[in-house]
C-alpha cells in the first residue's frame, strides 16, 4: 500500500485540470528510452501487521543489551536514557519539522537549538557551539578543515594513535586529496607522551589533535600537551566525552581551541552506529570559521526576543564552494534530545552518573585483575573504560563471554595488531554490581574454556 | 492560553536544588582519589535545575511553536516533507533494534545485517546501479564520499589530471562546497532560460581536466533534462564520470532509472524520498550507489552474505576508508526500508506518479496568477517567481512566504534555486489531499491580492513577527549568559 489519499475521481478531475488525459503522459519529460518498462524488482508490499511480524523476527534474531549485559564502549556507550527524553523526542512537532528556515514557524526548535549550544558551552567550558555536526568521527575532520580555514597555510596535523581509530581513519579519508600532513603520533603508554609531541610539534603544526579520554579509556596529559600548542600556535583539538565532564576538568579550562566529541552518551539510543550526534564547541574568535548551522538570539518587529539561523553568509547555501562545510542536513532531533539529557541530569545528575562510571569501572578493573593472567595493559589513570590484556584469544574469550550473556568489551587486535590480547571494556552507571560479579565469574570461566 | 512562563529559557526557569532525573546509590565501594587531582574539575558544569514538570511544560510548550508535517501542509520545495508513518517510530524503538552496540560481533545481529544488505539491494535496483554503501549521514555527506570514491578511481587509474568538478548553476549549494572540500576545483556550468543545462557552455568546459559532472535530475526547478542521454554521453565520451544529486528521486522512482540514464554514481536522501522524519534539520542518511567499477573505492564496512550469514566487510583493499565512524544512520535506513517494505513495487510507482500528479495539479491551479518561468508542467516540485508581482505591487517571494504562515501553510523554499528571481518553490508530495491543494491555490491567489504594505509586516498571527536578522548577524549572541 502507499499513503496517497487521491481517489480515482481526484486523480480524473486532477488530470482534467492539467489538461492532460493519463498519468504516463506527466512523464513525457523522461525520454521514451529511459523510462523503467517493468515493476521494480523489489519485495512486495506488506500491510501494518505483516511488516511488524517481518521487522519483529529480524529483532529477534540480535541479541541486543537488553539480552546480554554491555560492556562495549568506544563511542558508544549503554547509558541510561531518562524517560523525558523520548518523551519530549516523540513531540512530531519536533520530528516532523524541517530546517527551522522560516523563523515564525519554528521558534520551538530554534529555542531548542539555542539552549543546546549554551549547553554545550556549559560542558566544554568553550564560547561558541554549533547546533550539531553528524557525529564524533566526522567531528574530527570537520574539526581540521576548521583548523585549515582558520590558519590555511600551516601544512602539518598531529594525532595521537590513542584518538579512535574509526576517527582517524575518517580523518584521513577526508584528507586524501588536500594537501595536508597527518602525522600519527604513537601512543605505546596508552596516552601520548608530551616528549613524544615535543619532539614532533614546529611552527608547521596547524593543530594536534587528542581524545581525552582516550580509545583506551586512559587520561592524555592535556596541561602539557596544551602548552606545548601554545608554545607553537598549533591549535589543540580535544575529543571530548560529555559524560566525563560529570568530574573532570572542561576543554576550555585546560586551554582547549576546538572541543568536539561524540554526543551518544546524552540520552541517544545506540541504533548499531546512528544517528548519533557530533559535538563542536571553539574559542570565540573563531566563530566564522566554525562548520553547521548556528542559531542566534534577536529581536522581531514588535521588539519580542527570538531566535533565528544566523551568520550563514558561513555556508554552503549561500557561499557554495567557499563554505566552511558542506553539511546542511545535521542532526536537530539528536540536538534536542541531548538538551533534554542535560536538562534533565542537571549538575548533580551529570556528577553522579561520571562518578558511578568511574567507581563501577574501576571495582571491574580491580576484580577482573585479580584472575589469572588478567592485567591492566596501562598504568594510566582512567574514567569509565579500561584496558586489559588477557590470557590467550581475546576474540575467544568474547565469543564466550557473548554465550554467557555478556557483550565483553571491545577486542582491540583489529585496530592495534600490537594489542591482540587486548580487551578495552566500558562501564556505565547502569551497571549493577551483581552484573559486574556475574562478568567477573563469566569472564574467569571463559579464560579457562 | 498560551504559556509564557514554560518558555522562557531553561537556564531562566532553572531553581538552585530542583531535580528531575535521580541516580542509584553506588553500589561497589567508594574509593576517593582514583584521578590525579589537576584532571578533575571543582565542580560539575553549571546546568540548569529543574524539575520533572517543569522541564516538560518548558519542551512541550516549546513544540507548539513549531509547524511541522504533523500539523501543518509543508510544501518546502526541494526538502520533500511527505508524511512520516507512525509504524516507523514503533519499529525503530524495538529494542532489537535500537539496543545494538555498533561494534558488537557479527553474529550477535544477524536481523540487523540482513535488514541492512536487503536495504543495499534495494537500493542498488531503484538507482539501477550494482553497488551500494549505506555509510553517509546525509545527503551532502554522500555527494562527498562519491566525489573521493571518483578521485581515488582516477587515483588507481593514474589520471590525476582530473581536478575539476562541473556544476550546473542551478544545483544544491552542497555540490560545490561537497567538491571543495574533497579537494577539487569547481567550475560553474550555465543553466538555459528554460532552466536546462546550457549544452554549449557544457562542452566548452569539459575536457581531460574534467572528474565528475554532478547532475541533479529533476534540477532544482522541477525539470527532467530532455537531453540526459547526450550529456551522458558527452561525460563518457571525455572520460568523466556522472554524479546524480539524488536530492529529487521521489520524482523518478519506479519511473527511470539513474543508472540507466547514464548516471555512474548517485546519493539517494532516504529522509526525504523514503521518509526519515526530518527531525527539524536531520538526521538524514545519504547512501551512495555506484556503477561496479567504482565499487572497489566504497567507503568501508559493507554487508555481504556468505552462504546463509550476513557479515561485515571490511577488507576491501581499494577502499577510500570511511566517512565517519560505524555503520551509518541506521536508524533512518530502518524506517526507509520499512517505507518500502510498506510500498512494494506498485506501490513506490505510485508513490512517485502522485508525487508528480500533486505537483502538476498544484501548478496548474496557480499558474494564471503567478508566473513560473520554465514552462506549464513539472516532475514533482516547481520554481513560481514573485517578479512581477514584486514589480508592480511591491509583493516579493518573501512576503507571500510570510503571509502564508498567517494561514497554518509551512512556506515554500524562498530564493532558491538562484537562477530563478524572487523563487518560489513548491513540493506537495504524494502524501497531500486534493483537497489540501485546492485550499492551498486558493489561499495563495488570496495572498497575491492583498495590500503590498500589509503583507510587508506579515505574519500577524504568528509567535514572533519579522526577526532582525541583521542585528543577529552583527552583534551575534550565540548563548545565553547570566
Amino acid at each position: 500500500m502507499s499513503y496517497i489519499l487521491n481517489t480515482e475521481a481526484d486523480r480524473k478531475a486532477m488530470l482534467e485540470k492539467i489538461g492532460i488525459a493519463s498519468l504516463a503522459e506527466l512523464f513525457q519529460m523522461v525520454p521514451a528510452d529511459f523510462q523503467l518498462r517493468r515493476p521494480l524488482q523489489v519485495p512486495p508490499a506488506l500491510s501494518e501487521i505483516e511488516l511488524q511480524q517481518h521487522m519483529g523476527e529480524l529483532a529477534a534474531r540480535n541479541t541486543c543489551a537488553d539480552d546480554a549485559v554491555c560492556f562495549l564502549g568506544g563511542g558508544s556507550y549503554d547509558h541510561f536514557i531518562p524517560s523525558v527524553v523520548d518523551a519530549v523526542a516523540s513531540r512530531s512537532e519536533y520530528y516532523t519539522a524541517y530546517t527551522p528556515y522560516q523563523a515564525e514557524a519554528s521558534q520551538g526548535s530554534l529555542q531548542a537549538f539555542f539552549e543546546y549550544q549554551t549547553l554545550i558551552c556549559e560542558l566544554t567550558g568553550l564560547d561558541v557551539s554549533n547546533a550539531s555536526l553528524y557525529e564524533g568521527g566526522s567531528a574530527v575532520a570537520e574539526s581540521v578543515l576548521m583548523s585549515i580555514s582558520i590558519d590555511p597555510d600551516r601544512p602539518k596535523v598531529l594525532i595521537a594513535e590513542s584518538v579512535h581509530p574509526e576517527y582517524r581513519q575518517t580523518l584521513a579519508t577526508y584528507m586524501a586529496n588536500l594537501a595536508k600532513e597527518i602525522i600519527t603520533l604513537p601512543t605505546p603508554g596508552g596516552v601520548l607522551d608530551p616528549d613524544e609531541l615535543k619532539k614532533q610539534i614546529d611552527d608547521k603544526t596547524l593543530c594536534v589533535i587528542v581524545q581525552h579520554p582516550n580509545f583506551f579509556g586512559n587520561l592524555e596529559a592535556v596541561d602539557a600537551i596544551s602548552k606545548l600548542c601554545k608554545e607553537k600556535g598549533a591549535l589543540f583539538v580535544v575529543s571530548f566525552d560529555a559524560i566525563s565532564v560529570g568530574v573532570l576538568k572542561r576543554p576550555g579550562q585546560y586551554g582547549a581551541d576546538i572541543a568536539i566529541g561524540e554526543g551518544q552518551c546524552l540520552g541517544n539510543p545506540m541504533v548499531f552506529g546512528g544517528p548519533y550526534l557530533g559535538i563542536m564547541a571553539c574559542r570565540d574568535q573563531f566563530v566564522r570559521k566554525i562548520p553547521g548551522r548556528l542559531v542566534g538570539q534577536t529581536v522581531d518587529r514588535n521588539n519580542k526576543r527570538c531566535w533565528v539561523l544566523t551568520l550563514q553568509t558561513r555556508e554552503q547555501h549561500i557561499r557554495r564552494e567557499k563554505a566552511t562545510s558542506n553539511i546542511c542536513t545535521n542532526q536537530g532531533l539528536f540536538a534536542l534530545r541531548a538538551a533534554v539529557y542535560l536538562a534533565a541530569l542537571g549538575p548533580q545528575g551529570l556528577r553522579e552518573t561520571a562518578n558511578l562510571c568511574l567507581q563501577k569501572a574501576h571495582y571491574l578493573a580491580d576484580e577482573l585483575c585479580k584472575l589469572p593472567g588478567v592485567s591492566l595493559r596501562f598504568k594510566q589513570p582512567y574514567f569509565k573504560e579500561f584496558t586489559v590484556q588477557v590470557p590467550g584469544d581475546a576474540k575467544a574469550l568474547l565469543a564466550n563471554l557473548l554465550k554467557a550473556g555478556f557483550h565483553g568489551g571491545l577486542s582491540l587486535g583489529r585496530w592495534y595488531p600490537m594489542l591482540g590480547n587486548c580487551v578495552t571494556i566500558a562501564v556505565t552507571e547502569r551497571r549493577t554490581r551483581a552484573e559486574l560479579d556475574g562478568f567477573v565469574s563469566a569472564f574467569r570461566q571463559s579464560i579457562r574454556a | 492560553m498560551t504559556n509564557n512562563q514554560s518558555t522562557d529559557l531553561l537556564f531562566e526557569i532553572s531553581q538552585p536544588g530542583r531535580r528531575c532525573h535521580r541516580l542509584p546509590a553506588c553500589d561497589v565501594p567508594v574509593r576517593q582519589s582514583l584521578l590525579p587531582t589537576d584532571a578533575v574539575a571543582d565542580a560539575p558544569p553549571p546546568l540548569p535545575e529543574l524539575g520533572e514538570i517543569d522541564l516538560i511544560r518548558h519542551f512541550v510548550n516549546l513544540s507548539k511553536r513549531n509547524m511541522s508535517i504533523d500539523t501543518n501542509f509543508y510544501p518546502l520545495g526541494s526538502c520533500t516533507m511527505k508524511y512520516n508513518p507512525k509504524r516507523h517510530e514503533r519499529l525503530a524503538a524495538l529494542p532489537g533494534m535500537a539496543n545494538l552496540h555498533p561494534l558488537q560481533s557479527d553474529d550477535s545481529c544477524q536481523g540487523m545485517l540482513e535488514m541492512l544488505w536487503s536495504m543495499q539491494n534495494i537500493l542498488a535496483e531503484i538507482a539501477g546501479l550494482d553497488a551500494v554503501a549505506l555509510q553517509p549521514a546525509a545527503g551532502a555527506h554522500g555527494e562527498l564520499t562519491a566525489l573521493l570514491v571518483a578521485e581515488a578511481f582516477y587515483r588507481d587509474r593514474k589520471e590525476k589530471q582530473r581536478t575539476r568538478v562541473l556544476i550546473p548553476d542551478s544545483a544544491h549549494g552542497t555540490n560545490p562546497a561537497s567538491a571543495a572540500i574533497a579537494g577539487f576545483d569547481t567550475v560553474s556550468i550555465k543553466s538555459t532560460a528554460k532552466g536546462l543545462v546550457d549544452l554549449a557552455d557544457l562542452t566548452s568546459k569539459l575536457d581531460e581536466r574534467t572528474a565528475v559532472f554532478m547532475i541533479t535530475n529533476p534540477n532544482t526547478i522541477g525539470l527532467f533534462e530532455s537531453q540526459i542521454g547526450a550529456i551522458t554521453k558527452l561525460i563518457h565520451d571525455a572520460g568523466a564520470l556522472v554524479y546524480l544529486d539524488g536530492a529529487n528521486m521521489n520524482a523518478i522512482v519506479g519511473v527511470t532509472r539513474p543508472g540507466d540514464f547514464g548516471a555512474d554514481m548517485m546519493h539517494y536522501n532516504v529522509h526525504k524520498t523514503f521518509t526519515g522524519p526530518h527531525g527539524a534539520g536531520g538526521p538524514g542518511s545519504g547512501p551512495i550507489a555506484v556503477r561496479g567499477d567504482l565499487a572497489p573505492y566504497l567507503p568501508t564496512p559493507l554487508v555481504v552474505k556468505d552462504g546463509t550469514t550476513f557479515k561485515l566487510e571490511y577488507n576491501r583493499p581499494k577502499t577510500i576508508g570511511r566517512v565517519r565512524s560505524f555503520f551509518g544512520n541506521v536508524g533512518i535506513l530502518l524506517r526507509g526500508y520499512c517505507y518500502i517494505r510498506t510500498l512494494g513495487p506498485v506501490g513506490l510507482r505510485e508513490m512517485t506518479e502522485n508525487a508528480v500528479l500533486n505537483a502538476n495539479y498544484l501548478l496548474a491551479l496557480v499558474q494564471h496568477a503567478l508566473d513560473v518561468p520554465n514552462g506549464n508542467r513539472c516532475m514533482h516540485e516547481f520554481v513560481a517567481s514573485a517578479s512581477k508581482l514584486k514589480r508592480t505591487k511591491h509583493i516579493s517571494a518573501m512576503e507571500i512566504a510570510k503571509r502564508l504562515l498567517d494561514f497554518g501553510y509551512h512556506a515554500p523554499t524562498v530564493y532558491f534555486p538562484l537562477v530563478v528571481p524572487e523563487a518560489l518553490m513548491i513540493e506537495p508530495t504524494e502524501t497531500e489531499s486534493k483537497e489540501t491543494l485546492d485550499a492551498f491555490a486558493a489561499t495563495l491567489l488570496k495572498i497575491i491580492e492583498e495590500d503590498g504594505n500589509f503583507l510587508h509586516n506579515a505574519p500577524y498571527t504568528t509567535p514572533i513577527s519579522r526577526p532582525n536578522d541583521a542585528k543577529a548577524f552583527k552583534e551575534p549572541i550565540l548563548r545565553w549568559k547570566a
